[in-house]
């Protein structure tokens, strides 16, 4: 068995709301191989998000461990591409200067930064939008931004917090196929870390999905997709993938009445 | 219904021509506007004259607006000094307040306890009639153009202050969360996110200090100036020459006003994001 990418060991972490104390995390333990597309699933509310800053370095845990390669950082910030649920683009830059951020604050010259990202405007789908403010952008678009500014930070993990929750069911479906297309052939071999509300793109997307419990959070279930790769859209028709979907929603289920 | 086609059509129309349509939109919004309030003023103007001509009011109490015009072709060349004066005083003071404006917003942004110290100090400031404190900067700096660039400044720090800080304070908080999230620093953070989503709340204070900032200056020059619009309102008011008086004041307003849209000129300029961001939420609107 290889070594976790990332792994996640006991987390505890709370808040204070009016002076009382709310428990977001209660004892997370996850882990992610190198390479593997991993999804947490779980009610909205029930600390996803936490758990992603937690890793991403923005907060402390109160408790628990987060390793990289093994190993606890002092300092997190800067080591895992972040996506947060919204896109977060700067209106002020255009879409080529927003999708170089990361490299930019790593002190890559922005010339260079740029002439890496424009080769990958027309895999992102954003050719002949370089020099578009993000404003004029449709919503799969700015999504596809978004996610290309994550790409070029070129890290080995990816948390990418609900990506495509924004977007119509017809977009969305089409930008599941794109992801798995970018992280598979060009881009490839990143450890994801995935959060989604929808069962249907978990078992689509996913290796291996973690259902969370309601706050405060815990791991219900663990459900590991043995589908095969490429992933078609054929397939979720198939028994195996309703299979999968019933057994997914069976944990959440399971989950939701603890 | 002639005023729908044209968004209708939009959607099939090429970026350009999308452009071109928004401004005969702009264009034509501008007229409804503006329209109302140039009429009301085209009609005060003439009862103006029509009231002055009527009840014989006498030159030195009110002119006629016919009067000030003619009047101020005619002291034109003798105003130009005076305007250039003013200008240079003017141009000194935004300097000098764009500078501790600035400086000012960035200390009250670094720590709380400096926000704490200083915010409530500078509103307090604000509360003292300049006009009571030009003597005595005067008395001070005076009477040549330090004075006066002094009495510019101290009306227009305010503003720009004000809008850098609370534009500093109103950065998205997940915009800066993004940046620490890549490893960048405080610095990288204050130029990168910071700054740029401040500039629109900045842009508003300086508009507001630039239309002020002929005012002050000319106010100034009341307390004593060998040259400048103000010296030219008290001299001309002494002699009862009330249309020079008026033509004076109609010149300072015009400086501001031209003051005001250069500075919006610059602003279009330097933030084309802005527009173009008001641009497309003002479509969705349609």
């Amino acid at each position: 068995m290889p070594e976790p990418k990332l792994s996640v060991t006991n987390l505890y972490k709370g808040y204070r709301l009016h002076g009382l104390p709310v428990p977001v995390l209660a004892g997370v333990s996850l882990s992610a191989l190198p390479g593997e597309f991993v999804t947490l699933i779980g009610p909205s509310g029930s600390g996803k998000s936490t758990l992603f800053n937690l890793i991403v370095g923005l907060e402390e845990p109160d408790a628990g461990e987060i390793c990289f390669d093994g190993c606890t950082r002092a300092v997190r910030t800067g080591l895992v591409g972040y996506m947060p649920q919204r896109d977060l683009l700067f209106p002020w830059r255009s879409v080529l200067d927003n999708v170089i951020l990361g490299p930019e604050m790593a002190g890559v010259s922005r010339e260079k930064a740029r002439a890496e990202a424009r080769e990958y405007l027309p895999l992102f789908g954003l050719q002949g939008f370089s020099d578009a403010y993000p404003a004029t952008l449709s919503g799969g678009m700015r999504q596809r931004a978004a996610l290309l500014r994550t790409f070029l930070c070129h890290k080995e993990i990816m948390l990418l917090d609900e990506p495509l929750g924004a977007l119509d069911a017809l977009t969305r479906a089409e930008m599941q196929e794109w992801l798995l297309e970018v992280w598979g052939a060009r881009v490839g071999g990143q450890t994801i870390l995935f959060i989604t509300h929808d069962v249907e793109e978990a078992v689509f997307l996913s290796d291996r999905v973690y259902v969370l419990t309601p706050r405060p959070a815990q791991i219900a279930a663990e459900l590991r997709i043995m589908l095969p790769r490429p992933r078609r859209r054929s397939m979720v028709t198939t028994p195996v993938f309703i299979a999968l979907k019933e057994a997914l929603l069976a944990a959440l289920n399971a989950g939701n009445s603890k | 219904m002639k005023e729908t086609t044209p968004e209708i059509r939009t959607i099939e129309e090429s970026p350009a021509q999308r452009t071109r349509t928004w401004a005969r939109q702009r264009f034509s919004a501008a007229l409804r506007q503006s329209g109302p309030p140039a009429a009301l003023i085209a009609l005060l103007i003439v009862l103006w004259q029509v009231a002055v001509v009527i009840g014989r009011v006498p030159e030195w109490l009110l002119p006629a607006p016919a009067r000030i015009l003619q009047t101020a072709w005619e002291v034109a060349p003798a105003l130009v000094l005076h305007i250039g004066q003013t200008l240079l005083e003017t141009f000194w003071g935004l300097v000098l307040s764009l500078a501790t404006g600035i400086l000012l917003a960035f200390a009250i942004d670094l720590s709380p306890l400096l926000r704490r110290a200083l915010y409530p100090l500078l509103v307090a400031s604000q509360t003292i009639p300049i006009i009571a404190l030009a003597p005595l900067l005067v008395v001070w700096f005076g009477f040549g153009i330090i004075s006066k660039v002094v009495v510019v400044a101290l009306v227009c720090f305010f503003p720009i202050a004000i809008s850098l800080a609370d534009g500093l304070r109103a950065t998205d908080p997940e915009h800066v969360a993004l940046l620490r999230a890549m490893g960048a620093g405080r610095g990288q953070i204050f130029r990168t996110v910071r700054i740029p989503s401040a500039l629109p709340s900045f842009f508003s204070g300086f508009k507001i200090a630039v239309t002020y900032s002929i005012i002050g200056a000319v106010i100034a020059e009341w307390i004593g100036a060998s040259q400048g619009l103000g010296l030219y309102m008290i001299r001309s008011a002494n002699a009862f020459r009330t249309a020079q008086l008026f033509a004076a004041i109609i010149v300072t307003s015009l400086l501001s006003i031209g003051l005001f849209l250069l500075v919006s000129g610059l602003e279009r300029a330097l933030l084309p994001w802005y527009y173009t961001t008001k641009r497309e939420e003002q479509w969705e609107s349609l």
